[in-house]
């Protein structure tokens, strides 16, 4: 080994210790900027090293590279708005995908002939991976924009199509591990899981993105991981690994915080069955006037405000945050309830508020504002639904039942901000609208959250 | 790749996916979205092998191609990834304005 690669080795080393102080740092919203700095750093070391240590003969490809990418991601890094962070991310789900995929087939063109079955397994299981999160990401990425319908897309036999086509990529898989001289079979293979992660992907709605998002992030992760075997480079493996766990665990949380299971998200199609309501809609909704739900939060000293899409579909997020700076300033606190699966991808909500200003002192976890609604005088929801549905606690029949709620229905008054009297996205009826102590204010939220915070300047 | 060395790329894999469990799940809800962000930016870390691809000796053009095609994807999310990450988490490290702290007594 010659000195450029010992200089390239202790450039991963250091990389590889920088990632983990990094995500360390992500313990704290106080610390978390200091180790992103730390993973720069670091990535920047290990790009460095590599175009010291290895062979570089030809740098128009190199070069050119890093300036399309440093344009279009410096691009996007300024311009995308927060609202936008999930298509963001699933985008970067893709990219990142996509590289490793890509990386895999050079690896196949210029060294298939000397690999190892080793290697050849994990090269295999890299561009696999890698194909299928590629076009499943922008599958995700295109359903969160809404160039491609949010609800679920499905079809007679979809499992049976989607488990033939499943059993086609592995078993060509596995032909190629066995037989590399067949060269045919291995993009055989790629093309069945760029098919199949589209397969994956459009029989799910809008709803679990977060799932969904949560999953293609440790997709990524392995596929990058898997390059690292193939190439036998450590610090490939451990920032896979990394990004591959991460997601795996965000995943996990996700489905506990729906009560379901991965196989239910990813082959259940939830929303395309209409389950019969819980039936007991014998109330009526109360509709309220604008002063009095001014009046009611103006000498209110406890109000808990649960945020859900809607508040993001509608940008009201500056719109809650200013009439929550004007009760304070009456002298009622204020806080905010946030449900894990808020939003379209794993803390969405919490971005969303922090862009608009809102303290993140003021944002509350499922599990530490639930036992405070007893004692709110008025709990807001905005454009949430299923997530404050007490269906789910109550009626053990019910579609989601046993999924957490936030308990605004303890609160000893609700008003719901709502944009018409329909159902949510899953389609279920919700008790809590009909309750008698459920008031509800139709209109955009946006518009309705500036006119009480009118309204309580007139108080 | 030989024995020795899968074995230890294996201890790697096996060690790194550990400390990663532990390391993340202390990580806030709160800091969910950032996190997802920023472990995608250093999963951007695959740039390296891009790299080689795209510069390496002996290659068919095609696999430069490739390699460019790669690079360019990779460095999208390592700088995309971090700058965003970092507009996120500026976001968050704003500490509680002076007026509402003092009402909040």
């Amino acid at each position: 080994m010659n000195i450029e690669s010992y200089f390239m080795e202790a450039t991963y080393l250091v990389a590889s210790i920088l990632f983990i102080l990094s995500l360390k740092g992500m313990s704290h919203p106080e610390t978390a900027r200091r180790g992103m700095f730390m993973a720069e750093a670091g990535m920047f070391a290990a790009i460095v090293g590599t175009l010291v240590g290895q062979h570089i003969v030809t740098w128009v490809w190199i070069i050119s590279g890093l300036a399309l990418g440093s344009i279009i991601g410096g691009w996007m890094a300024v311009t995308v708005p927060m609202t936008a962070m999930p298509q963001r991310t699933a985008l970067s789900h893709a990219f990142g995908a996509l590289a490793a995929a890509l990386v895999g087939v050079g690896e196949f063109l210029v060294h298939a002939s000397e690999m190892g079955v080793v290697t050849r397994g994990a090269l295999g299981l890299e561009v696999m991976l890698g194909a299928l999160t590629t076009t499943g990401s922008l599958i995700a990425a295109g359903k969160l924009q809404g160039v491609i319908g949010g609800k679920p897309i499905q079809f007679r036999g979809q499992n049976a199509v989607n488990l033939l086509i499943g059993v086609g990529m592995l078993g060509s898989f596995v032909f190629f591990w066995i037989h590399p001289e067949a060269v045919a079979v291995f993009y055989i293979m790629l093309g069945l899981a760029f098919v199949f992660g589209v397969m994956l992907v459009i029989p799910i709605g809008s709803a679990d993105m977060p799932v969904v998002m949560s999953l293609l992030n440790s997709y990524a992760g392995l596929a990058a991981a898997a390059t690292g075997f193939v190439l036998g480079n450590n610090v490939l493996i451990i920032a896979g690994t990394l990004d591959g766990f991460s997601g795996f665990i965000l995943s996990v949380l996700m489905c506990k915080a729906m009560n379901r299971s991965i196989t239910n998200v990813l082959f259940g199609g939830f929303g395309a069955v209409i389950a019969e309501a819980s039936g007991d809609s014998d109330g009526v909704m109360r509709e309220i006037s604008l002063d009095d739900a001014a009046m009611q939060l103006a000498f209110a000293s406890r109000v808990v405000f649960v945020p859900g899409y809607g508040l993001a579909t509608a940008q009201a997020q500056h719109a809650v945050r200013e009439l929550a700076e004007l009760l304070e300033g009456r002298g009622v606190t204020v806080k905010y309830a946030i449900h894990p699966v808020a939003g379209r991808m794993p803390g969405h909500m919490n971005v969303l508020l922090a862009e608009a200003n809102v303290p993140y002192a003021a944002l509350y976890e499922m599990e530490q504002i639930n036992p405070e609604f007893v004692s709110t005088d008025v709990a807001v929801v905005i454009g949430a639904n299923d997530v404050v549905n007490p269906d789910a606690r109550d009626n053990p029949k019910s579609l989601i039942a046993g999924m957490p709620i936030l308990e605004v229905d303890r609160a000893r008054s609700v008003i719901v901000l709502k944009r018409g009297q329909g159902r949510g996205f899953s389609g279920l009826e919700n008790p809590l609208f009909f309750k008698a102590c459920t008031t509800m204010l139709y209109g955009d939220a946006r518009s309705s959250l500036s006119h009480l915070a009118k309204a309580v300047q007139q108080v | 790749m030989n024995p020795a060395v899968l074995i230890a790329s294996v201890y790697v894999f096996a060690l790194a996916a550990f400390l990663g469990y532990q390391v993340i799940s202390r990580v806030p809800p709160l800091l969910h979205t950032p996190l997802m962000s920023a472990t995608n930016a250093i999963s951007g870390i695959s740039l390296i092998g891009s790299l080689v691809l795209a510069g390496g000796g002996h290659s068919p053009l095609f696999a430069h191609l490739l390699g460019f095609v790669a690079v360019t994807a990779a460095t999208i999310n390592v700088v995309g990834g971090f700058g965003i990450t970092d507009r996120m988490l500026k976001m968050f490290a704003k500490r509680l304005p002076a007026k509402n702290a003092a009402v909040n007594e």
